[in-house]
């Protein structure tokens, strides 16, 4: 193999799995060591930096981070770094003082944008404090989008969403309210200098079964009820409640109707448990108040009585595979099921709706109706139009709606300079050297096995009373010191020189998990089977530096070094250091900018 | 050193032993030695041999004298049995464990200045009377613990770090233990645990005398340009006699080899050894021709590792002593007080 580039910022990237996972590439080991220090002011601005919401984020993300942190791979469960997150936001001082100012001149160009939701609001952010004229427009008469209309307001309350956008309202941004676009053609002929669309998917997808229009009254649209709860509308539900649909909103559906009256409340999937499209822990919450999941049953009809809705009957199913791997559901030849019922939540999916945009100004769109979006650069077909968030692939979750915000910025922001929007910032990487002395070094490195910590919840019962009132209460000072001690700073790296190393093996025999070894060099399969320990992971990096005295390679198998830093500590002549990597993607602004020269 | 212990993690998918042991199940607790010691790898060497053997822990007896190499035990095995001696007495308490319980296996763990100055009696006694052990000198010339003066086997001319030569002549612990009649004698180096894993295997299956002596280069003292026992230097002058393949009892031997490039060693115990020929000619049981062989590489300046000796029908001390083969240390009342009529026989057969 060729020696590892470590200049090359990817390198180190990937070996910080969370930041590598999440898609704005928050840098996560730096913010939890902040934690721990007990910075969570400066952990928060880390976090407003890459993902702009953290306290909703902490609350609410989707959390691709977790399940690619290292811990998977040498302990049971990950760091708990959504929830280490809400710390930084919960225990912050204020941090208005250190929030961007308003731009002191503007710089005359005009950017709408569409929908007040996370992907709109990062991009007002990027943009605001350049000197963009920013306008948000949404049907509601409050920013927020989804993170304010369908998440329930005991998973995140009004005042985290209220303090988020608003820091982002004060740079500037102009928001106007209860203002829907109906026509995309007529925005564009007022001029703007770029239009972004993050307007979501707004159209929850129905049932089409027998009964379903007769019982009308009592069936309701997942997302629409949800934001019907939301802004006060609907305060009621029936006492029995059936929730249809595997995914996070049917999980909302039921913990909601759960404290609007809801005693019997049931949700029933058409595919298995385990393939449920609910993130594990939200199923684990909705199960923790009670509320029993039916798998494998497919609704067939509903079941009225003098015109009111009675029941729902399902048929039940079994999952069978193809020899393509395809997913089949087929009728186990069980007699159906009926499930009384008051009221019926549907929330078995999400589609886009463009019904204001004309299909004859330039935006084409795909055969699945999403219009066609380069994942780069969020440009549509339309040279001044961009698209983000779940309006530009469909539904996905906050933090990428959070990415593309930055990536459409990215965009607007060379489109107005006149530059090539395909040509892309790297990001700004650092690495040095966390040596403080003999045995001393910046970060904790002593690692040991120790559980996730668990967040404390308010009491059920008087969490079910009340809709308002959070069910996590987050975890305190104490607890998140405990779990921030979990994290193995994945992003102090292990760099080796090989002028300096004498090939003592001191490095080989002190590694607890047996990832350095000094061997010929070859092609990376048979490199593989020739190391200390097996190495399995192909998708985590060898690291090679040939050329040794002995004329043999150092190869580190990255995957499951705990960055202990004990090689560090054992080698007699500095070759291998731990250094800190530091990486922020690069946003909008100068230093998205190609260097120009000057006039001199 | 550090002062971090070694995280109880270990790699998720490690081989396991036939007791179900991984290699980290040998290991005792971190060492206080300095950062690089040639100590380590050998220690890292003991443990990976003891791990491939599938040796249970409490059927070794760990004994050691004073000195850096004599601290060397608390880091592995640390579920065996230790004896942490007197300087350079290593030798005694090992014959005398040997002699009540000859059932465990012994490892005698020394240096050069415990085995070569303070105990070199003791050394060479242990070794003419064959006692069944392994007796490994950790050697790197100097004497680390009191800041780097020359030992008894640092090399007449060979240069201290602050520039001073060595007028003395040295001891080569390998010949001697030729002479003294080792059944098993073999030199190595910490920095090639390719040759010195296998060797050390070969030693603990080796039923009479086995010495071993490894150069082991001391980092802090005697790693640098004019020593002899510096990585670099041992690298250069390497001359190795062979390459070893231990095998365990009645494994076939899977490694094919080249027609007439292998000699195969039977043990007693029933395990092979292996030996891949580096050097032409090399009678690996011709003791005399052995030392000619040493001496004359010494004389060049050259370092001569492998498996230099190995009789092929040893003997050990309980043999030469005619004792049960029950350990002492179990024998009852009633076999040490066989009672009147036994001793009136004894007496019997002196008059």
């Amino acid at each position: 193999m060729k020696n590892t580039d470590i200049a090359a910022p990817e390198y180190f990237h990937k070996v910080v799995d969370c930041q590598w996972a999440c898609p704005a590439h928050t840098p996560v080991p730096e913010y939890i060591r902040l934690i721990a220090a007990g910075r969570y002011s400066d952990a928060y601005m880390i976090n407003w930096r890459s993902n702009v919401f953290p306290g909703v984020l902490g609350r609410t993300c989707d959390r691709p981070c977790e399940p690619a942190c290292r811990r998977v791979r040498v302990e049971k469960e990950p760091v708990a770094i959504c929830r280490l997150k809400r710390v930084a936001a919960d225990y912050k001082d204020d941090v208005r003082e250190r929030m961007p100012k308003p731009a002191a001149r503007k710089n005359g160009k005009r950017v709408a944008l569409i929908g007040a939701g996370p992907a709109s609001l990062t991009v007002a952010r990027d943009l605001a404090p350049l000197g963009y004229q920013c306008v948000v427009f949404d049907g509601d008469s409050k920013p927020g989008g989804m993170i304010r209309t369908q998440i329930p307001k005991f998973r995140l309350p009004e005042s985290v969403i209220d303090e988020e956008c608003n820091y982002i309202l004060d740079l500037g941004v102009e928001f106007r309210g209860g203002h829907r676009i109906d026509s995309l053609k007529a925005l564009l002929a007022e001029g703007w200098d770029a239009v972004f669309v993050g307007s979501g998917a707004p159209r929850g997808r129905d049932l089409d079964i027998p009964g379903r229009q007769e019982a009308a009254a009592n069936i309701h649209i997942g997302i629409d009820w949800l934001s019907s709860v939301s802004f006060g509308h609907t305060t009621k539900i029936g006492k029995r409640v059936l929730v249809l649909g595997g995914g996070n909103t049917a999980m909302d559906c039921c913990r909601s109707a759960r404290r609007l009256g809801g005693e019997d409340v049931k949700v029933v999937v058409r595919s298995g448990f385990d393939e449920m499209k609910a993130s594990p822990w939200e199923k684990e919450d909705a199960q923790h108040e009670g509320i029993p999941i039916f798998n494998y049953m497919v609704p067939k009809e509903c079941l009225l009585e003098n015109g009111r809705l009675v029941g729902m009957r399902f048929e039940i199913v079994q999952a069978e595979y193809d020899a393509r791997g395809r997913r089949k559901l087929v009728p186990t030849g069980e007699p159906d099921l009926d499930f009384p019922c008051d009221d019926v939540l549907v929330a078995v999916g999400q589609e886009n709706a463009f019904p204001w945009i004309e299909r004859d100004i330039g935006i084409e769109f795909n055969d699945w109706g999403l219009p066609v979006v380069d994942e780069k650069t969020m440009a549509s077909t339309h040279r001044q139009v961009f698209f983000g968030g779940d309006a530009a692939f469909g539904p996905k979750n906050i933090i990428w709606a959070v990415a593309h915000g930055h990536e459409a910025a990215v965009s607007i922001d060379k489109l107005c300079n006149g530059e090539d929007i395909k040509d892309r910032p790297q990001p700004a990487v650092a690495l040095m050297s966390q040596k403080m002395g003999i045995h001393e070094w910046s970060y904790k490195n002593e690692v040991m096995p120790d559980h996730r910590y668990k967040v404390p919840l308010r009491d059920k019962l008087v969490a079910l009373k009340d809709i308002k009132a959070e069910v996590e209460l987050g975890f305190d000072e104490r607890l998140a010191l405990q779990e921030a001690g979990r994290c193995l700073n994945c992003d102090v790296q292990t760099v080796f020189t090989t002028s300096l190393c004498i090939e003592c093996d001191a490095c080989v025999d002190i590694c607890p998990m047996d990832c350095i070894s000094f061997t010929q060099n070859g092609e990376e399969a048979d490199l593989r089977t020739r190391l200390h320990a097996p190495s399995p992971n192909l998708s985590q990096a060898l690291y090679v530096q040939d050329g040794l005295k002995t004329g043999r390679a150092m190869v580190k198998d990255e995957d499951v070094c705990l960055h202990c830093g004990l090689c560090a500590e054992r080698c007699p002549t500095g070759a291998w250091d731990m250094q800190k990597f530091f990486l922020e993607m690069t946003h909008a602004g100068n230093s998205c900018r190609p260097p120009r020269r000057s006039a001199a | 050193m550090t002062y971090l212990a070694k995280p109880k993690f270990h790699h998720p998918n490690l081989p396991k032993n036939s007791l179900g042991y991984t290699h980290r199940d040998y290991e005792g607790s971190v060492s206080t030695l300095c950062a690089g010691c040639g100590h380590d790898s050998i220690t890292a060497s003991i443990i990976q041999a003891c791990f491939e053997l599938a040796i249970e822990p409490h059927r070794v007896a760990k004994i050691s004298g004073i000195g850096c190499s004599s601290k060397t035990p608390t880091y592995f095995l640390g579920n065996s049995h230790g004896f942490n001696s007197v300087h350079g007495r290593m030798p005694s308490v090992l014959t005398g464990a040997n002699l009540a319980n000859r059932d465990l296996i012994y490892l005698g763990v020394s240096g050069d200045g415990d085995s070569a100055s303070i105990g070199l009696g003791q050394f060479a006694h242990c070794l003419r009377r064959a006692v069944n052990m392994v007796y490994i000198v950790e050697n790197n010339g100097v004497y680390g613990l009191t800041k780097g003066q020359f030992s008894a086997t640092a090399d007449r001319g060979s240069k201290s770090k602050r520039g001073v030569t060595n007028t003395d002549n040295s001891i080569d612990l390998v010949a001697m233990a030729l002479q003294l009649g080792a059944s098993f004698v073999a030199r190595s180096f910490s920095g090639d645990k390719q040759q010195l894993v296998p060797v050390i295997k070969a030693a603990i299956a080796h039923r009479g005398a086995a010495f071993i002596d490894v150069i082991s280069p001391c980092i802090a003292f005697n790693n640098h340009a004019g020593s002899t026992k510096s990585f670099d230097f041992v690298r250069e002058h390497n001359e190795a006699v062979n390459r070893l393949d231990f095998m365990a009892s009645r494994m076939p031997i899977e490694v094919k080899y080249e027609p007439g490039t292998v000699e195969v060693v039977e043990q007693h115990d029933g395990s092979r050894l292996a030996l891949r020929k580096l050097a032409a000619d090399y009678d690996v049981h011709d003791r005399t021709a052995a030392l000619g062989f040493l001496q004359h590489h010494a004389a060049k300046g050259q370092v001569v590792t492998g498996l230099l000796y190995v009789d092929r029908e040893p003997e050990d001390l309980h043999a030469h002593l005619h004792t049960v083969e029950t350990p002492l240390n179990v024998l009852s009342e009633k076999e040490l007080c066989p009672g009147q009529a036994a001793l009136e026989a004894i007496n019997a057969s002196l008059r």
